[in-house]
């Protein structure tokens, strides 16, 4: 399938507290980004996790955040950023 | 989903404050994980499952595998611009260039240049480039780690002796999914006409996860002449 | 609710920069992983070990030891998946406690 996104789109992630196992750290849950990178499409691991083949495979991005964004005591430069990998399924467009 | 909850049972171990209950960290709950980790080897043995050969290369392959193997990868991307290219875009094809067995290791390479300082963490459990530097030091697996390197870089990397200079960012990268990172750390003033092979022993392996860089390297590399020793092989 | 797995952002005290090398039966269960989650024939994945970790319950997630984590998680898993039956998982343990020096 193709990408939903491409480098440079505004994206936010998802506010969604499943129960189970996911690769979407809590920190970034609500927050917004910028696609740095589009990956591969891997089995989805929140279906592997219990045995199942993860099927259809889900598109991963590395998402890059402004440090200050995330964190309302970030100690350092406004240039800072983190980057994370999420899976397609947890992110909506945002605002430009 | 229930699990079969194996774990060390209540009556077994005191969890009371007070006293030692909490065995020491390094030893854990005496036999448990020895015997366990015993026990069910042997049944998958029975089974037919993994052979004890297999174990016992694949222990060897772990134990074999170091931080110089991240460190070729590193010289030659000094050296050779377009393997720095290629490093970049697809660490795992060019580490397979140099002979290394990537197995299915997805390795994202991330570069520091003067403006950019670049800082691995796996904040949801312990994900590291094992290919390449070998198993991660027990504090990249800490809770304290994990939780901060996120959050106050900076401060962590003075807690390893980094201090960044003035209008350096930090760019930290979380390997929450399937791709495994190493940095590129910059390479030393003064190591010009090194060859590739003395220049391989400068990366350390805290700079390439991110912790400290090579600005100190050459005080610590041993005496020039090893550096400027242009007879040797090297590309 | 985050996971007791889910570190990213919480307080914590200075990194201890701890180098122990892992011990032996650490890097046995390392490679247990390793060849169990072969993709030419795998038998668990290594989201079933992470799942089986997270699952601990953060009692025992805090308590014990990085490895003791992953062959408690493996242990679990391939109960669960019907690759070892609680029974011989039990009689094993026994006697391998039973050996003289216990799991070497």
């Amino acid at each position: 399938m193709r990408p939903r996104f491409v480098p440079g789109d505004t994206v936010r992630v998802r506010q969604a507290e499943p129960l189970g196992h996911c690769r979407t750290p809590g920190f970034v849950r609500g927050h917004s980004g910028r696609i740095e990178r589009v990956l591969d499409e891997f089995p989805n691991p929140e279906e592997r996790a219990y045995g199942r083949p993860g099927l259809p495979k889900v598109r991963l991005y590395r998402v890059r955040f402004s440090q200050p964004g995330l964190w309302p005591d970030y100690d350092g430069p406004a240039g800072d950023t983190l980057d994370v990998e999420i899976y397609e399924h947890w992110l909506e467009p945002a605002g430009p | 989903m229930a699990s079969a909850d194996l774990h060390p049972t209540a009556h077994d171990h005191d969890h009371d404050h007070d006293h030692e209950a909490t065995p020491p960290p390094d030893e854990g709950w005496g036999g448990y994980g020895p015997e366990l980790e015993t026990a069910v080897r042997e049944l998958l043995i029975e089974k037919g499952l993994i052979t004890a050969d297999a174990v016992r290369r694949t222990v060897e392959a772990i134990e074999s595998t170091t931080p110089a193997v991240g460190g070729r990868l590193v010289a030659r991307a000094w050296v050779d611009p377009a393997f720095r290219a290629r490093l970049l875009a697809d660490g795992s094809a060019a580490a397979r260039e140099l002979g290394v067995d990537m197995g299915t290791t997805r390795l994202l390479v991330v570069e520091n240049t003067p403006d950019e300082h670049n800082l691995i963490v796996c904040t949801l459990c312990s994900c590291y480039p094992r290919a390449v530097l070998g198993l991660p030091p027990a504090w990249y697996k800490s809770f304290a780690y994990r939780s901060r390197a996120v959050r106050e870089p900076r401060a962590v990397l003075a807690e390893f002796g980094t201090v960044l200079p003035e209008g350096v960012s930090v760019r930290v990268h979380d390997s929450t999914a399937d791709m495994r990172y190493m940095v590129l750390p910059l390479r030393p003033a003064g190591t010009e006409g090194w060859s590739e092979e003395a220049l391989a022993a400068l990366p350390t392996r805290d700079s390439m996860i991110g912790v400290t860089d090579l600005r100190g390297a050459l005080a610590l590399a041993g005496t020039k002449d090893e550096g400027e020793d242009k007879s040797r092989t090297g590309r | 609710m985050r996971g007791f797995h889910d570190l990213g952002g919480l307080s914590a005290g200075p990194v201890d920069r701890d180098e122990k090398e892992p011990a032996l039966w650490e890097k046995r269960t390392h490679a247990l992983l390793m060849l169990l989650s072969d993709p030419q024939q795998e038998v668990m994945s290594v989201d079933e070990l992470r799942a089986g970790i997270e699952t601990l319950g953060e009692a025992e997630y805090g308590r014990l030891t990085y490895y003791e984590r992953w062959i408690t998680s493996i242990a679990n898993t391939l109960v669960r998946k019907g690759v070892l039956s609680v029974d011989e998982l039990g009689r094993k343990r026994a006697e391998v406690a039973a050996r003289e020096g216990g799991g070497a």
